[in-house]
C-alpha cells in the first residue's frame, strides 16, 4: 500500500491494571518501526479510549491488558469503537491472554491479538500489512 | 595474579547485568583492591553486610510469606487457612485492583475487576472475614498495598484491636511504597506530595501507637520489573526510603523512633553472585546511610529488613515447568544472601493466579532448603568467597555511584516526579527485549532450547462473576447497617484534617471504626489532594 502518512498508533492501557512495562517496551518498539505513537498512559476508561482515537485519527487502536479482565473490557470497547466510527480501523490487543480467549477477542473485532512471550517484530509487521 | 593456563585474550568476555567485568578467578588480591574491606564485618555488628542477625536462620528460620488473595474475604480466608496447615509462617495479601486505587466494589471503574488480581476489601467488615481464625501473634500478616496503604492499615489496626489484640505488641508489614508505584506497578492516587505525606502520617502514627508494626516495606522489587538493573534497584530503593526518612524528620521524630520498623522488598532474578552480592552490599550501604547521614545510634535502625524471592521478570510464559526449578534457585539466592522473609512466584503465575498446587510447590521448595539441603545451619555461607567480597565491594561502589547520580540531578523525588526514572528503566528494558529478541542475552526456552512440545495444561484461576456481585450486596449492607451520622462526622474529620496538615492516621481510624468505606475516605482525599497525573516520557 502506498501510504501519503505515518501509520498513527494510539496504545492504551484500559481498566486498572498498572503493569506497563510491557505497553512502554511496545510503544518503543512501534516508534522505532516509524509509526507515529500516541500513548495514554494507565487508567484508560473504554470512553476515554474511543475519544482519544477519535481525536487523534489513529490508524490503529492497540490495548495492553496483564490484569485478566480484557474480556469485560473490550465488550464495552466494541460499541464505542464502532459508534464513533472507527470500525473500520485496525484493533489490536497484547498482555496476559490466555488462548481460550482469543477466539472471543477475534469475535469483537480485534484482528491481531498478541500474548506474553510475542515478538516486537511480529507486532511491528502486523500492523504494517494490516493497517487501513 | 592471572591463572596461569588459561589463554585470557581468547576468553569471552563477561559483565554481570550492573556492568561490572566479571574476570575468570578471584584471588585474595581482589579482594584487598575492590574496596573497604572493613565493610565486610561480621553478622549482627555493624555494617551488617553479613547479616543483620548474628546466628541468622540458625536461631530461625526466614519467615515464609507466598502472595495470596483473590476473589472475596471468604475465598481468600480459605486459602490462608490451606497455606497456614501446610507450614506457612506469615501471610502476604494481594488486594483487588480497585481496592488498591482506593474504589469501592460498586464503582462504575471497578467494573469487571471486583475480585480479580486479589481480594476485595471495601470495609471493615471485610477485614474480620479475612481473617478470622488467624492467630495475628504467630502468624505475622504482610499487606501488599500501596495508593489505599494508609486506609489498609488503618483496617488492619481495627480489626486487630478489635479482635483484643494489644497494638504496642502487634506485628505485621504494610508495602506503603509510593513513590516505586510512580516508577512500576501503578497503583497511585494522589499528586506525589500529598502521596509522600500520607507515608510520613503512617511511620509517625505507628512510630506513636504500633511500634512493632512496620508501615512501610521499601520495593527496589518494581523497579527491577520495569527495567532497572540490578544495582539501580538497590540504589533508587535506598534513594526512596531515604526520601520517607527525611519526611519523618522533617516531622521532628528522632531517627532512632521509626527507623527500625522500615523494611525492603527486593527482586531476585538474574545471576546468582551478582544478587547475593546486591543483597550484601546493600544491606552495608544502609546501615553506613543510616549511622553516617541520619545519626541513628541503635543497631535495629541500621538494619536492612526484607522480604525476597519473587522474581516474576525473570519467569517465562515458555516451558513454564522450569519456572519451578527458577523459583528454587531463586530461593537459594535468598537464602544465600540472609533475607528475613521469603516469597516466591510460582510456576503457573505468567498464566494465572497461582492454584493451591502451585503455592505448595513454591512452599515446599523453601522448606526443602531448611530441611534437606542445609541453608539454615550457617549464617552468611558464601561470606569470605573471594568473588562474592569482590563482588559486594564493587556493587555497593556501583550503587553510592547511582544515588549520587539522582542527587546531583536533584533528588528520587523530583526525577519521578518529572518521568525521568520511569523513561530511564523503561529506556533499558526495551533495549532488553531487543537483546532477548536477536539472542544476544540468554533466556532458556525462548531463545535457546526451545522445544516444540506442548506445555502441560495449566489450571486457570476461576473468575466467578457471582463473587463481585456478591461483593456490592455486601457492601450495601454495611451501608444500610452502619451509624450514617458517625460516618459522616468522622469523613468530615478526614477532610478537615487533610487540608490542616494534621496526621490524617486518627482520622481515619476513626472512619474505619465506623464502617466508612475505602472509596468514601479516598473519595474525600481525592478532593483535597486532587488526583495523580501520569507524565509521559519517552
Amino acid at each position: 500500500m502506498n501510504r501519503s502518512k505515518r501509520i498513527k498508533v494510539v496504545l492504551a492501557k484500559p481498566g486498572l491494571d498498572g503493569h506497563d512495562q510491557g505497553a512502554k517496551v511496545v510503544v518503543r518498539a512501534l516508534m522505532d518501526a516509524g509509526f507515529e505513537v500516541i500513548y495514554t498512559g494507565l487508567r484508560q476508561t473504554p470512553e476515554a479510549i474511543a475519544r482519544i482515537a477519535l481525536d487523534e485519527d489513529a490508524d490503529v487502536i492497540a490495548l495492553s491488558s496483564m490484569a485478566g479482565s480484557h474480556l469485560p473490557i473490550c465488550r464495552k470497547l466494541e460499541p464505542l469503537l464502532e459508534q464513533a466510527g472507527l470500525g473500520d480501523k485496525l484493533w489490536i490487543i497484547g498482555g496476559n491472554l490466555p488462548a481460550q480467549d482469543h477466539e472471543a477477542l477475534r469475535a469483537l473485532g480485534f484482528k491481531g491479538i498478541f500474548p506474553s512471550s510475542s515478538r516486537l517484530g511480529d507486532i511491528v509487521n502486523f500492523i504494517r500489512t494490516n493497517a487501513p | 595474579m592471572k591463572p596461569k593456563d588459561l589463554p585470557e585474550r581468547e576468553l569471552r568476555p563477561v559483565a554481570n547485568e550492573s556492568g561490572i567485568e566479571v574476570k575468570p578467578l578471584y584471588t585474595a588480591a581482589d579482594v584487598e583492591a575492590s574496596g573497604d574491606t572493613g565493610m565486610i564485618g561480621l553478622p549482627g555488628e555493624y555494617p551488617f553486610t553479613r547479616g543483620i542477625h548474628s546466628l541468622m536462620y540458625r536461631k530461625q528460620p526466614w519467615t515464609m510469606r507466598q502472595y495470596t488473595g483473590f476473589g472475596n474475604a471468604a475465598d481468600t480466608n480459605q486459602r490462608f487457612h490451606y497455606l497456614i496447615a501446610n507450614g506457612q509462617t506469615g501471610l502476604n495479601v494481594a488486594f483487588d485492583l480497585p481496592t488498591q486505587c482506593g474504589m469501592d466494589s460498586d464503582d462504575p471503574q471497578a467494573e469487571g475487576e471486583v475480585g480479580r488480581v486479589g481480594m476485595a476489601v471495601d470495609t471493615l467488615r471485610d477485614f474480620e472475614i479475612a481473617f478470622e481464625g488467624v492467630d495475628l501473634e504467630r502468624i505475622t500478616v504482610s499487606l501488599t498495598i500501596n495508593g489505599a496503604a494508609a486506609i489498609l492499615i488503618a483496617m488492619y489496626l481495627a480489626m486487630a484491636e478489635k479482635r483484643g489484640y494489644d497494638l504496642a505488641k502487634l506485628r505485621g508489614t504494610a508495602q506503603n511504597d509510593i513513590l516505586k508505584e510512580f516508577v512500576g506497578r501503578g497503583t497511585w492516587v494522589y499528586p506525589v506530595g500529598p502521596s509522600i505525606r500520607l507515608v510520613g502520617d503512617t511511620i509517625e502514627y505507628c512510630a506513636k501507637h504500633a511500634p512493632k508494626y512496620s508501615p512501610v516495606s521499601v520495593c527496589g522489587y518494581h523497579i527491577r520489573e520495569s527495567g532497572a538493573d540490578p544495582a539501580q534497584e538497590m540504589a533508587y530503593a535506598l534513594c526512596i526510603a531515604k526520601a520517607y526518612a527525611d519526611d519523618v524528620i522533617g516531622r521532628g521524630l528522632p531517627v532512632d523512633e521509626f527507623a527500625g520498623r522500615l523494611s525492603f522488598n527486593f527482586n531476585c532474578f538474574g545471576s546468582l553472585f551478582e544478587q547475593v552480592a546486591k543483597f550484601r552490599a546493600g544491606r552495608g550501604l544502609w546501615a553506613k546511610i543510616m549511622k553516617e547521614r541520619y545519626g541513628a545510634t541503635k543497631p535495629g535502625s541500621m538494619w536492612m529488613r526484607m522480604i525476597a524471592g519473587g522474581g516474576g521478570g525473570g519467569l517465562t510464559f515458555e516451558q513454564p515447568e522450569l519456572n519451578i526449578v527458577r523459583g528454587a534457585y531463586y530461593a537459594l539466592i535468598c537464602a544465600l544472601a540472609g533475607t528475613q522473609t521469603m516469597a516466591l512466584c510460582c510456576y503457573d503465575e505468567a498464566y494465572t493466579i497461582p492454584s493451591e498446587y502451585a503455592q505448595r510447590i513454591s512452599l515446599r521448595t523453601m522448606q526443602l532448603l531448611i530441611e534437606e539441603m542445609g541453608l539454615a545451619d550457617t549464617v552468611d555461607p558464601l561470606g569470605g568467597s573471594y568473588y562474592v567480597e569482590t563482588l559486594t565491594n564493587q556493587m555497593r561502589s556501583r550503587m553510592e555511584g547511582i544515588m549520587a547520580e539522582v542527587d546531583a540531578q536533584g533528588g528520587i523525588v523530583k526525577l519521578i516526579a518529572e518521568g525521568a526514572i520511569q523513561a530511564k528503566v523503561s529506556a533499558q528494558a526495551y533495549r532488553r527485549q531487543r537483546e532477548i529478541e536477536e539472542g544476544i542475552f540468554r533466556k532458556v526456552g525462548v531463545n535457546c532450547y526451545r522445544t516444540e512440545d506442548k506445555t502441560p495444561e495449566m489450571e486457570f484461576h476461576p473468575y466467578k462473576e457471582e463473587d463481585a456481585r456478591e461483593q456490592i450486596q455486601s457492601l450495601g449492607r454495611v451501608r444500610t447497617e452502619r451509624d450514617a451520622g458517625r460516618v459522616q462526622a468522622a469523613l468530615a474529620r478526614v477532610q478537615t484534617d487533610a487540608r490542616s496538615g494534621a496526621n490524617l492516621m486518627p482520622a481515619i481510624m476513626e472512619a474505619i471504626k465506623a464502617y466508612a468505606s475505602v472509596g468514601e475516605i479516598t473519595g474525600v482525599l481525592v478532593g483535597v489532594f486532587g488526583r495523580y497525573r501520569e507524565p509521559v516520557r519517552f
